[in-house]
């Protein structure tokens, strides 16, 4: 474990609180877009690059425009 | 919405990320990655260019009755390349076991079935990930 490991890490939680504690969803899609960059990160350093490639290519592309169009459809702040 | 940069930008970086999971996809076997990354990989090249040039254009260029036929073709040639190891005599999925030539480790053309499935699935899973969004946003135009 270095420190970058640390921060990464650190980063991961408080990314992992926001999008569970804020009120604007479109807000929280783009936190949970950064919590999957992050995640992408930590596979690659746990030696799964397989992981990584799926997890960067699903979290951070796709399910965030599948969110977006969920949002589009539904109201932006939660009630 | 139809910004002149966001229609050049997409117009030229979409081969390139076209290529990239396209290469994914046909090295699932000797690299990192395979037929599901790939597979996204291509389908979110055509999310792009849905949201530069719209549902329509898209529409022209990947038919949904064509997606629809890919996608079952994937499952099918799937399943078929599944059962060629129970019909010889060895288990689901045999690869070796089944008489499927190997060939030399690391070409293209190596480890006998796998190449076959990981092409079936990253097609599978392209046409299933556009259709979705398709989906997605067609909806939202109507209501």
């Amino acid at each position: 474990m270095t420190l970058m490991h640390f921060l990464l890490l650190l980063f991961l939680i408080i990314c992992a609180i926001v999008v569970g504690r804020t009120n604007d969803l479109i807000s929280a899609v783009i936190v949970f877009a950064a919590y999957s960059l992050i995640m992408a990160l930590l596979w690659q350093q746990l030696a799964s690059p397989d992981v990584a490639i799926t997890e960067a290519a699903i979290g951070a592309g796709v399910t965030t425009l599948l969110l977006f169009g969920a949002i589009s459809r539904t109201g932006r702040m939660e009630k | 919405m139809r910004n002149i940069i966001v229609r050049v930008i997409a117009r030229v970086i979409i081969p390139f990320i076209q290529l990239y999971g396209f290469y994914v996809v046909f090295h699932g076997h000797l690299s990192p990655g395979g037929g599901f990354a790939g597979g996204t990989i291509i389908a979110a090249s055509l999310i792009l260019y849905v949201l530069a040039f719209g549902l329509v254009a898209e529409e022209k260029r990947v038919p949904e009755r064509i997606a629809q036929i890919i996608e079952s073709l994937g499952a099918i040639v799937y399943v078929v390349i599944g059962l060629v190891g129970v019909l010889v005599g060895a288990q689901f999925l045999g690869n070796k076991i089944a008489g499927f030539p190997l060939g030399v480790p690391g070409r293209i053309l190596s480890s006998g079935s796998i190449l076959i499935l990981t092409i079936a699935i990253g097609f599978k899973v392209a046409s299933t990930m556009i259709t979705l969004f398709n989906h997605l946003i067609e909806d939202e135009k109507e209501g």
